[in-house]
């Protein structure tokens, strides 16, 4: 797939550098405040995880279209170690960090579609779209 | 014979000079920097050289040459204007030194000598411009962790923490830290926290803040956090974070209303009041004159 660009994820303050980009994107996309707010928090929760989990990746964004409506496509790319139950992490409270556990279901909350693909030893994927109201 | 290459290079050094501006000047227009005047740089261009010409001929870095990169730095111009600068230098020595007809060394030599000649300044110009950045960017750094969490004692008992940008880790941690430093020293009963200031609201900043509002209780005292914007509500409640074991207001205004009833404290206008005295003088007065 050819990504319009792609915020390479490595250091906690590149989390800052991809949220402002996908706000901005967002923006321009014509979303309004609250669900700008959300998709800035759901790039924040992807890139976290990324940075927290796997070490490296990077978040991809592009522009989507379906009939009469358009939408910011998000994808978070990462060769980390890969999710073994996927099932179990999309639970509510469940966390391997300490963390509250509410960051990749909540980021299914957030956002209109979500996609995750995983395989243990060579990584992750997630996708996720928000549409325009 | 290595002192005859540079030889040749400072006795040649007009024609060096005109080909390098030559040269620079070619480059300019590829990068078109629109925003400096022809003349500025036709002036650094020269002093540049000079300066080249001032550390090859002697064979050791001047204090010009720190002042200059000192001034580039400050103009704001980036470093490959000195580096390209600097390269293209020895592309013209070494093209005139090959070219040049009372020559009999093999160019590997020429080569070679031109790099022993021009590199040191070049390491000296990079580390000169890297360390001038790192000494911002250290800097900046102290100055934002200045800035990064501050506690202010309104009235006895009540203090308030006003969060302003990203919250990462080593943040959250200085702000627990502050935080509880500062409710022990000024014996504050009630703190707020105001994130009115803060972006967005993840479940990594929400879970600092829980656990520093739950830090607070322990010394026991209360956190209110205050300033939650509707678009962080509305974030906040998706993601499921469950906020409901202090109390949080939209507001630092009402945030300190609650504060003020907590810590039974009450803040009454004295102007008011005044006024209501004269009025009742006032009205003292008129009834006696009537």
């Amino acid at each position: 797939m050819d990504f319009r660009t792609c915020v390479n994820i490595q250091k906690e303050w590149d989390i800052v550098g991809a949220r402002q980009f996908g706000r901005d994107f967002s923006k321009k996309l014509g979303f309004g405040i609250v669900d700008q707010a959300r998709i800035a928090t759901a790039i924040s929760e992807l890139a976290r995880n990324i940075y927290l989990y796997a070490g490296s990746g990077k978040i991809c964004f592009d522009e989507v279209e379906n009939v009469g409506s358009r939408g910011i496509c998000i994808i978070a790319i990462d060769t980390g170690p890969g999710i073994k139950d996927i099932s179990q992490v999309m639970e509510d409270g469940y966390s391997t960090s300490g963390g509250l556990g509410a960051g990749l279901p909540g980021v299914k909350r957030l956002m209109d579609e979500f996609d995750i693909s995983s395989k243990t030893g060579e990584g992750t994927e997630i996708r996720v779209v928000k549409w325009v109201r | 014979m290595a002192k005859n290459l540079k030889e040749i290079l400072v006795e040649n050094s007009n024609n060096l000079v005109h080909m390098w501006l030559e040269e620079v000047a070619e480059k300019q227009k590829e990068v078109a920097n629109s925003s400096i005047s022809q003349e500025l740089f036709e002036n650094t261009n020269r002093e540049f050289v000079n300066i080249i010409f001032g550390s090859v001929e002697k064979e050791s870095l001047t204090s010009d040459l720190d002042s200059f990169t000192e001034r580039v730095i400050n103009l704001g111009w980036p470093l490959s204007y000195l580096t390209e600068g600097l390269q293209l230098f020895k592309r013209v020595a070494v093209e005139f030194l090959i070219d040049h007809e009372e020559l009999d060394v093999p160019v590997s030599k020429v080569l070679r000598h031109v790099d022993e000649l021009v590199n040191p300044v070049i390491n000296q110009l990079v580390n000169e411009y890297s360390g001038n950045w790192e000494n911002t960017v250290s800097l900046q750094r102290v100055a934002l962790q200045e800035l990064s969490a501050p506690l202010i004692p309104v009235m006895d008992n009540i203090t308030v923490m006003p969060l302003i940008g990203t919250i990462d880790t080593e943040r959250a941690k200085f702000i627990m830290e502050n935080l509880l430093d500062g409710v022990i020293k000024h014996h504050a009963e009630v703190v707020l926290i105001d994130i009115t200031g803060v972006p967005v609201v993840d479940t990594m900043v929400a879970h600092h803040i829980i656990q520093a509002a739950e830090a607070v209780r322990l010394v026991g005292s209360t956190c209110i956090l205050v300033g939650i914007r509707p678009e962080i509500a509305q974030t906040i409640v998706n993601l499921g974070i469950d906020l409901s074991k202090f109390p949080t207001k939209s507001s630092l205004r009402k945030g300190f209303t609650t504060a003020l009833e907590m810590t039974n404290q009450m803040i009454v206008q004295t102007n008011s009041e005044e006024q209501t005295i004269e009025e009742l003088i006032d009205t003292l007065d008129r009834s006696e004159q009537s």
